[in-house]
């Protein structure tokens, strides 16, 4: 993972509440391979019409490309768990989706791949969403370390788990992070498996 | 979560606290039990090979072919053959137990794993799926995970997580005849709305859920994630462990007793301290349906579409505010998935369809070939072949809309499955959740119909 300190690009608005990982990306793409990209694939549905040209009144149509920094509504990301939501986000350009509230494992992928999910209050959203509905592609920027977005002229806080945030800016995995744990791994499980050893399963037949 | 265990803990604070193997920064790295994949596991499975890593516990994970499986060979595709035996080889490379087409014991992942006993009171289990959640039916903590945790999973047979807040959802009372488990989840999300759960580990609580079958409790637990929920949780009791006992890969002989005795600990403590509480009476559950493109946007069946509903949604499903839900046309219908395909969701809509025809096409996937085989022995898939329905091979079918298995853009399904979210079933699709015998009953007129009338005219017959 690459690691994040600031961003900026264009910011845009999605003013939608429940947006879920299938509108982000329909089941149909998700047999693709990570390598090979799942840009054109984002919000396909809602983007493209069923010849394939892009739909006018879809509000992300209004730039050439997907945002850096994306706005929507309430409980972004719900449904199924499927990370190559949190892929195609990222291939189609964005960089921090802002909403007042995220789904569970939908904001769990993000962080491992690098997408910052932004919650700011309700009403902070509702008038960026107004706000970019009437100017799509207002310049955006986000200041990791500061932990500060700015929006064309108004500069907004917000909160990040403090791991979370260390991880980011300096891209690292959980994974190799872990492995380095494996001897408490091993220790838990002697002790854990020596006390109920049933909980292996059984060898059927 | 505290870790001091002379306060009153939640059940799942008491899972949480046996299964945490170290804390750093306030989060703590869980020990994982079990672990479930299925063919969408193949980006893990790809970021194991990048990096040359194996599976630390590849008998403690389990694989099965549901999400492309095909309920017919006359929509199998090159992709779904693709993605079954990707996960085939996958499994087979690195030592993993996986059902695959014609093995027995394959289903849908949440359904056929409790059929072999693999998930017990107390244990930790994940799966690349949000319905991982059905497994707290049986006092587990189960959560679905994306496809980096299911790397970490598999290379360490832990995860990194943040205490999670709980929350009771208690229900009083008792569920009236002719509604299901199916109807009091949606009532439920109809309440507290598909983030009203967010973030939380619920736990059910109250004399409706201690009188659900197993079967109920995992429709249950099922659906708690479109309330936003990370985890649903049953407390295990006597209903757990009876259907448990005796299952392929449950515990057996004294490793049973032990398992039992330490199973009875699984409630939370008087005066736990919950998060969030939410308390409802079972006797005011009616049947529910969906009439719009989020589980919230859901009604009685006698009831009718809000006044002031959303009008994005109301365009997509081409529905207009105000309408009766009774009577709404619907051009087909499915039966089964993770959350009402087991026996006793084919028996309930077998109980409306015998005697009758279908008005509009009804597919039915069992939930497993457990489920078909013993709905065979039983009768129950003749019912529905005599109505008119197709009786598919199980599998995901026509819940997520990968497989072969579609509707076309327009048209109205009334459908067993979990999500009504726009395109779910196919681009354009709209789709209306309900119980299975509710599905039986718009599959039987043709349109949206109170199960429990039709019911009646068979007792007066």
């Amino acid at each position: 993972m690459k690691p994040i300190k600031t961003l900026s690009g264009p910011a845009a608005a999605l003013p939608r509440a429940n947006v879920d990982t299938d509108q982000i990306i329909p089941a149909r793409f998700m047999s693709r391979s990570r390598t090979d990209g799942y840009g054109d694939q984002c919000f396909h549905d809602m983007r493209f019409d069923q010849d394939g040209a892009a739909k006018a009144d879809f509000p992300l149509n209004a730039l050439p490309e997907g945002p850096t920094v994306l706005v929507a509504d309430d409980n972004f990301g719900c449904g199924s768990s499927r990370e190559a939501a949190v892929y195609a986000l990222l291939d189609y350009g964005v960089s921090a989706v802002i909403a007042p509230s995220f789904a569970d494992i939908f904001r769990s992928n993000s962080g491992k791949n690098g997408l910052l999910t932004i919650a700011l209050p309700p009403a902070t959203v509702q008038a960026l969403l107004a706000k970019l509905a009437e100017a799509p592609g207002t310049p955006a920027q986000v200041d990791l370390p500061a932990q500060r977005v700015t929006i064309g002229n108004e500069v907004f806080a917000f909160e990040i788990d403090p791991r979370l945030k260390h991880r980011l800016e300096n891209g690292l995995d959980d994974l190799s992070a872990t492995l380095q744990d494996a001897d408490r791994i091993a220790a838990f499980e002697a002790s854990y498996f020596g006390a109920r050893p049933w909980i292996r399963p059984r060898k059927a037949g | 979560m505290s870790p001091h265990h002379t306060a009153p803990r939640t059940a799942i604070a008491k899972i949480w606290d046996r299964h945490r193997v170290l804390t750093q920064d306030g989060t703590d790295l869980l020990y994982i039990d079990r672990h479930y994949l299925h063919e969408g596991s193949h980006h893990a499975f790809a970021r194991l090979r990048e990096t040359g890593r194996e599976l630390r516990h590849p008998e403690l994970t389990f694989g099965v072919a549901d999400h492309y499986a095909p309920s017919s060979p006359l929509r199998a595709t090159e992709t779904t053959a693709t993605m079954i035996d990707r996960l085939k080889r996958n499994a087979s490379d690195f030592g993993i137990d996986s059902f695959g087409i014609g093995d027995p014991r394959r289903g849908i992942v949440h359904v056929a794993m409790p059929e072999q006993g693999l998930t017990l009171p107390g244990v930790t289990v994940v799966c690349g799926d949000s319905h991982t959640a059905t497994h707290g039916a049986f006092g587990a903590f189960a959560f679905g995970i994306g496809a980096s945790e299911v790397a970490h999973v598999m290379a360490t047979q832990t995860l990194w997580q943040k205490p999670v807040p709980v929350m009771r959802i208690r229900v009083t009372g008792r569920l009236p005849a002719g509604t299901t488990a199916k109807d009091l989840a949606l009532a439920i999300i109809w309440k507290i709305g598909t983030g009203g759960a967010t973030g939380h580990a619920v736990e059910y609580d109250g004399a409706a859920i201690a009188a659900l079958s197993m079967e109920e409790r995992m429709t249950l637990c099922n659906m708690t994630i479109e309330m936003g929920a990370r985890s649903g949780f049953v407390p295990p009791d006597e209903t757990t462990f009876d259907w448990l006992k005796g299952r392929p890969m449950a515990p057996a002989g004294d490793d049973w007793e032990a398992a039992v005795a330490e199973w009875r600990g699984l409630t939370a403590d008087p005066g736990a301290v919950y998060d969030r509480e939410v308390e409802l009476d079972a006797a005011e559950v009616a049947p529910m349906v969906t009439w719009g493109t989020s589980p919230e946007q859901v009604a009685p069946v006698d009831g009718a579409i809000p006044a002031d509903a959303n009008g994005d949604s109301l365009g997509y499903m081409g529905l207009e505010a105000g309408a009766p839900i009774t009577g709404i046309t619907v051009d087909r219908a499915f039966i089964g998935s993770c959350t009402n395909g087991r026996l006793s969701d084919l028996k309930a809509a077998a109980a409306v369809l015998a005697g009758r025809s279908l008005a509009v096409p009804l597919l039915v996937s069992p939930g497993s070939d457990d489920v078909a085989r013993q709905a065979e022995e039983l009768g129950i898939a003749d019912i529905f072949r005599a109505a008119g329905a197709e009786w598919g091979a199980s599998g995901c079918s026509l819940c997520v809309g990968m497989n072969g298995d579609l509707v076309a853009s327009g048209e109205r399904c009334a459908s067993t499955s979990n999500r009504n979210f726009r395109g779910r079933q196919g681009p354009g699709a709209r789709t209306h959740l309900m119980s299975p015998q509710m599905v039986a009953a718009a599959a039987v007129t043709g349109r949206i119909s109170d199960a429990r009338a039709l019911l009646a005219e068979e007792t007066k017959a």
